[in-house]
């Protein structure tokens, strides 16, 4: 597999160390001249010394015909620009963007880049985890605006007690397990729901509030303290 | 006619007084409050420090919905982004980025954004006051219609034409710069 990495910060650095480690060829665009000759140092002639935005350089890298772009670069817009230019002006069938801004994961995918990594997102995510009060938690987002969503079935949450059967659970969702005792128990309609119960569901973000409400109930957190 | 110009330089700051001049709503957005020095104190318009790529800060400045966005930034792929940004969240009219490295600009005009190149603009006027013929690349771009085109106005403008949407403005006053 031929992958184009453009940033050699500390992603692009060690995204590209690991890569050719595994055996894939590997071309990296560092536009600092200084840092592109240090990477060279460390880890051979694969480094492109020039700015993976310019149109004319990720010609001459040889992103017609990279299996994958991979734009790691700190700053959200340029790579969302090599993204597109490497996707709609040289073919590339797979892109993958580093995103900071957590808002511009939607816009990047629907302006065509195949795969979003975003740190902040991750962070937030493990900070979440940690902080008990955020009953609701999100552990993955998938395409198309859909989330994984775990909910931390309290004593006096209203699904305590009764089957997924009973509850009204919106359309665009499915309650796909409960995780109790730290086992995984596929989730059946008729099956009781138990305080402690953390039900994994599937859905789109913007239902969010309305599995709240059904699964853990009212939303007062959301009001300041 | 109500315009959003992000990046308040030479370019943008003339852009917005001759809107404010000739009677527009003139939303103006810069990282740095510095280059609002660059409007005159007649200037009407709003001024806001932010970054014009943040659909959060676009939102609060007002920008939803607005006729024109124009991005004049120092950075090409902040003009592209805001640009996008705009059109795809903001539900802005038209909108025109400066992009300055000539692949680029033609690459964005094929994916339906209207652009601005310098560098071909500077490079035509000194071969012209040099009395030699111009490259022949475009540095005024239309979009070019996509395939699944539904906005019948913008289908009659082919590939590498000068878009004669872009307001006059852009043309001359960087043909002064």
């Amino acid at each position: 597999m031929f992958v184009l990495v453009v940033g050699g910060g500390k992603v692009g650095y060690y995204l590209t160390k690991e890569l050719i480690e595994s055996g894939h060829e590997v071309v990296l665009m560092e536009k600092d001249r200084a840092r592109a000759a240090q990477i060279v140092d460390e880890l051979g002639s694969i480094v492109v010394p020039h700015d993976g935005c310019e149109g004319k350089y990720l010609g001459e890298a040889g992103s017609n015909r990279a299996d994958i772009v991979a734009a790691v670069t700190g700053d959200d817009e340029d790579n969302l620009v090599i993204c597109q230019m490497a996707k709609h002006h040289f073919d590339v069938p797979k892109t993958i963007a580093r995103v900071n801004n957590p808002k511009n994961e939607e816009l990047f995918r629907h302006l065509g880049v195949d795969e979003i990594i975003s740190p902040t997102r991750m962070a937030l995510g493990s900070i979440e985890q940690d902080i008990p009060v955020h009953e609701l938690l999100h552990l993955a987002a998938l395409d198309n605006e859909l989330e994984i969503i775990e909910a931390r079935l309290l004593a006096d949450s209203p699904a305590v007690g009764r089957t997924p059967a009973e509850l009204d659970i919106p359309e665009a969702c499915s309650l796909s397990a409960v995780v109790r005792n730290g086992v995984v128990i596929p989730l059946r309609p008729d099956m009781v729901l138990q305080e402690g119960d953390k039900v994994i569901a599937i859905g789109r973000a913007d239902c969010e509030r309305l599995l709240h409400e059904q699964l853990i109930g009212g939303t007062e957190e959301m009001e300041p303290a | 006619m109500k315009l959003v110009i992000v990046g308040c330089g030479r370019v943008g700051a003339a852009l917005a007084e001759a809107f404010d001049n000739t009677g527009h709503e003139v939303i103006v957005i810069d990282l740095s409050t510095r280059a609002f020095d660059r409007l005159s104190p007649e200037f009407k318009g709003q001024a806001i420090r932010g970054d014009g790529t943040d659909e959060d800060v676009l939102r609060k400045a007002g920008a939803e919905g607005a006729d024109v966005l124009l991005a004049f930034t120092e950075g090409d792929n902040r003009n592209v982004m805001a640009t996008q940004v705009a059109t795809e969240r903001l539900s802005v009219g038209k909108t025109v980025a400066k992009i300055n490295d000539p692949v680029r600009a033609a690459a964005y005009a094929e994916l339906g954004i209207a652009t601005v190149c310098r560098t071909t603009m500077l490079t035509d006027a000194v071969l012209a006051f040099l009395g030699l013929g111009p490259t022949g690349v475009p540095s005024v771009i239309a979009p070019v219609p996509h395939v699944h085109a539904d906005d019948s106005e913008s289908v009659a403008a082919p590939a590498g034409v000068p878009a004669s949407t872009a307001p006059a403005h852009v043309h001359a006053e960087s043909r002064r710069a």
